[in-house]
């Protein structure tokens, strides 16, 4: 009997997913055991003609990450899509959008003028922009035409599971695989990973403050902190309350607080908003002089509680 | 009759790009473009960040060599805040740096342009990848690769939370002490890979080397470019991936500028076109003057074979003898055939081995002074490092509380744009006659662009999207004929 | 723009502030109408993301009306509400949502006149301020998917 068929494709994505397929070490030579990789630009030469020449539903299982910002990306979600049976979202810009997502805060053309006429390094007196068509000494060539907005994978196609995460743990991604390999029912939406927040599996939970104790917002290089202690409790933003567990704790036992990239518990929808709650709930003031100096001395609220997650946000983009 | 050929996607290497090559009405190749349809806008979204997130932000431009940006960025923000880390920090980065260099090469090698060679650029299109590669050198082998790039990400988790992401640059230091039990399990680790590094380059010496076809390919003028080099030297001019002066070699040789990080805009500008989203980085003092080699065009290279062009040697003694064998074999220095790129990556990934062997024997890497507080306002920082493919420059610009008001990022693969422009044009005016081609000849111009192991996602650091390359061919009245996908 | 209503969504604690507005509502008291309220049982039940939501659906401004600091029915709900509203307000200026579009008031059950004050002064407000979204942006948007 053949085995089931697997792809994986990157959208617009930095590629740390494909190397996190490549870090499930030997576990990768179980998944070839099992199934057959039919499509994987990034590491097999098979091309989007076999793809477009497979039956609908060939493919057993279609991991697809990277935001979507092209009308190629869009086009290859939606075609795999259709010749998979499932899709799996993987990794943060998959699943929530990703740190690109951060371009929502700007236009298209404010980012195409920076880089490609602002920047110091740049000579461009005709101020050239890369075009959707153009032509050199008569040649016509194509590149593919941009969106206004990143989006995560979900508001372009129907996704059946997601794997969160930047990069995602390699061992979701095989208890995924293997999941549905196995005929596993699992029900459709869900997310491989903890179902708590960070701060349920946190080394340093035992510190995290019970109520309110923040008087300042310390920035991380601005002071040496006790590298024991919950980071909120040490008056530094660190977004485990309103981020989802499973990564193992990588930046905090690297001493980093967390940055959100598993994205929002269950039943949350705006990761940032939900952050700023649990913020504020541990700040220590009743006045609002003194509030308003505090609130004040956080900067980049925007940057930091939404870094991952701008584009599955409520308002997913600068709306002014 | 002409046509239009177009690669798409081009696999096996990192981001996406696609090559449309023009052939006039004999068939013969006019010109080739290789369009890069992917962008990332970091430029303009970090501003209004602020500056010490930079290391955890910049990283994601690319998920094959985060480090290099989580380092470079680092820096940046030591100049930036003008805090000089305590020499422990500075011992870990740069071992957390030569064991990302060590792995980054050796996944490209084995994993993306490796099986051209290990598998044979003949084989069967499907076999063309590490599977093929495990089948070819056997499973215990292909185990061993796997495993020792495990172990090595993992020491690089010890010291920075992920391989992936690491997270513990910071202005001034890094963010995490090291113990002794760390540095125990890192001596064992390291040992392996010395070994590792070793067995890599008998394994290129018996599969390439002593294979005539490899060898008459690397020879060939097919894949070879006359053109200026750039790579980060320590004092005594040697390759040092972490810091040190940017020197410049012109095609003879001869040294032609060597600058600090800081004058980087004196002596590189960019350059748009607009069929493609990757600008190109030239020599200021010389000019741009179109895609051509020689003495009097701005064009140069940087990664493994330019560092190795622009240096006087290796710090370390195995990797030293290895560059002379190298340079005595291939005719002297310096070496114009791209295809030595790929010997020129293993004799760095021996470098990077022996340069963390020696780290990690350092008694100095468990103090606990890892960090210096930044005192001064911060204004303007300018950071570099030699990414795996190349030389890489992060500049940034803030105001008195370390908003970031201004970011420009001069990514290596952007140095070689036009080298790998060129390249392909040349491998397909080669291969290409009278319009006549195959998917094997597509795959020996493919194999061009995989020397110089681009990253293109890094390259084009502006959040557009990714397209892999697809192959168009055109005849000469601009009408499709085939498209290979 | 003479003839722009504005949209104020107000969320209204049970115990004081929906009382004062009903109070305002049974002495005759006229208001403009734009106020369309919301009542939560305290002001601290407000979550970051019903406001958030609010302009995300057409509103122009958000109001939150609590309890005076000391009179809260859950003791502190009202200055849970204060800290919220400090931060939200200063954040939301990123997403390019001025901060004026978002206002907290402290009015009793029996200051209905106060209670006309706070909502005609916000729509009068908001009237010059103009409409925050040129075309409600929220009806086009997919509804976001809440994930398990």
């Amino acid at each position: 009997m053949a085995k089931p068929k697997i792809a994986l494709y990157w959208c617009s994505s930095c590629g740390g997913c494909e190397e996190s397929v490549v870090d499930m070490a030997e576990d990768i030579i179980k998944i070839k055991e099992s199934a057959d990789i039919v499509f994987w630009p990034g590491a097999i030469d098979t091309k989007y003609k076999d793809v477009k020449e497979m039956k609908d539903g060939e493919i057993a299982v279609c991991l697809i990450n990277g935001s979507i910002r092209m009308d190629e990306q869009q086009y290859m979600a939606r075609l795999l899509r259709k010749k998979s049976q499932i899709v799996i979202a993987q990794g943060s810009c998959a699943h929530i959008g990703g740190i690109y997502g951060l371009a929502n805060f700007y236009t298209k053309e404010e980012c195409l003028n920076r880089a490609y006429k602002e920047v110091p390094s740049v000579r461009n007196p005709e101020g050239i922009l890369p075009q959707v068509k153009s032509k050199d000494d008569e040649r016509e060539l194509e590149l593919s035409g941009f969106h206004d907005l990143v989006k995560p994978l979900d508001q372009v196609i129907e996704v059946d599971y997601y794997i969160p995460g930047c990069p995602p743990n390699p061992k979701y991604i095989v208890e995924a695989i293997m999941c549905i390999l196995q005929n596993k029912s699992i029900p459709k939406g869900s997310v491989f990973a903890d179902r708590k927040a960070l701060c349920a599996t946190c080394s340093r939970s035992d510190t995290k403050p019970e109520k309110a104790v923040l008087k300042e917002i310390k920035r991380v290089h601005e002071w040496i902190w006790d590298p024991e202690k919950c980071f909120l409790a040490q008056n530094m933003i660190c977004l485990g309350p309103a981020t989802r567990g499973g990564c193992e704790e990588r930046c905090i036992k690297a001493n980093m607080p967390c940055r959100g990239c598993y994205g929002p518990t269950e039943n949350v929808v705006d990761q940032g908003g939900k952050f700023l709650s649990a913020l504020a709930s541990i700040i220590d003031s009743k006045d609002e002089d003194e509030l308003k100096k505090i609130a004040d001395s956080i900067l980049d609220m925007g940057g930091i509680f939404y870094r991952y997650s701008l584009p599955s946000s409520l308002l997913r983009k600068r709306i002014k | 009759m002409g046509k239009r050929i177009t690669i798409d996607p081009i696999t096996r290497l990192e981001g996406h790009g696609k090559i449309n090559i023009f052939l006039d009405d004999k068939g013969e190749v006019e010109r080739a473009y290789l369009q890069i349809p992917e962008f990332k806008a970091f430029e303009k979204f970090c501003e209004g960040r602020l500056a010490e997130e930079m290391p955890v932000i910049t990283q994601k431009i690319c998920g094959v060599c985060p480090t290099a940006h989580h380092t470079a960025s680092s820096k940046a923000l030591d100049d930036l805040f003008k805090v000089d880390p305590p020499p422990a920090a500075k011992k870990i980065r740069e071992l957390m740096y030569n064991a990302f260099m060590f792995e980054d090469h050796l996944f490209h090698f084995y994993f993306l342009a490796g099986p051209d060679f290990i598998v044979g650029p003949d084989s069967p299109e499907l076999g063309k990848n590490i599977f093929g590669v495990i089948d070819k050198v056997g499973i215990e082998t292909g185990k061993k690769v796997i495993d020792i790039r495990n172990r090595v990400r993992r020491l690089n988790a010890t010291i920075s939370g992920s391989s992936l992401y690491p997270v513990c640059g910071l202005p001034g230091g890094v963010s995490k002490t090291l113990t002794k039990e760390d540095i125990t399990n890192m001596k064992v680790v390291t040992k392996d890979a010395l070994e590792f590094a070793k067995f890599t380059l008998k394994i290129f010496d018996d599969v390439v080397l002593k294979n005539k076809k490899y060898t008459d390919l690397i020879n060939s003028d097919t894949y070879c470019h006359q053109t200026y080099y750039m790579g980060l030297v320590d004092e005594n001019n040697k390759v040092n991936f972490y810091d040190g002066k940017i020197r410049v070699v012109d095609p003879n040789g001869k040294e032609f500028i060597k600058f600090e990080a800081k004058d980087y805009l004196k002596h590189l500008e960019e350059r748009v076109e607009p069929w493609s989203y990757l600008k190109i980085l030239y020599l200021k003092d010389i000019g741009w003057k179109g895609f051509v080699d020689g003495q009097f065009s701005g064009i140069y290279r940087v990664g493994p074979l330019a560092r190795l062009n622009a240096s006087d040697g290796m710090a370390t003694p195995l990797a030293q003898a290895e560059y002379e064998r190298m340079f005595d074999t291939l005719g002297g220095k310096p070496v114009h055939k791209t295809l030595a790129y790929h010997w020129a990556r293993l004799i760095e990934v021996l470098y990077a081995a022996e340069r963390m062997d020696e780290l990690v024997k350092d008694e100095e890497l468990t103090s606990p002074n890892v960090r210096n507080i930044p005192v001064q306002t911060p204004e303007e920082g300018i950071g570099v490092c030699e990414a795996p493919r190349g030389t890489l420059f992060h500049h940034y610009k803030t105001d008195k509380k370390g908003i970031l008001r201004e970011a420009n990022l001069l990514v290596a693969t952007q140095n070689n744009a036009a080298a790998i422009c060129m390249s392909i044009e040349k491998a397909a005016r080669v291969f290409i006659k009278k319009g006549k081609f195959s998917d094997g000849i597509l795959n020996m111009i493919e194999m061009a662009i995989r020397a110089y192991d681009p990253c293109l996602a890094c390259a084009t650091h502006i959040l557009l999207g990714n397209m892999p390359v697809i192959v168009k061919i055109f005849n000469k009245n601009k009408k499709l004929i085939k498209q290979i996908s | 723009m003479s003839d722009f209503e504005p949209k104020i969504i107000g969320f209204l604690c049970n115990w004081c502030s929906y009382e004062g507005a009903d109070s305002a509502g049974r002495a005759g008291k006229v208001y403009p109408a734009n106020l369309k309220v919301i009542r939560v049982m305290c002001s601290g039940r407000i979550d970051p993301q019903f406001v958030i939501k609010a302009f995300r659906e057409g509103a122009d401004g958000v109001m939150i009306l609590g309890c005076h600091p000391g009179e809260c029915h859950y003791k502190e709900g009202n200055y849970q509400a204060l800290r919220k509203y400090i931060l939200l307000k200063k954040m939301l200026t990123q997403f390019g949502i001025e901060e004026e579009r978002i206002r907290l008031h402290w009015v009793s059950a029996s200051e209905c006149d106060q209670f006309v004050k706070v909502v005609s002064e916000m729509v009068k407000d908001m009237r010059q301020l103009g409409p925050l979204m040129k075309v409600n942006v929220g009806r086009f948007m997919k509804v976001a998917r809440v994930r398990r």
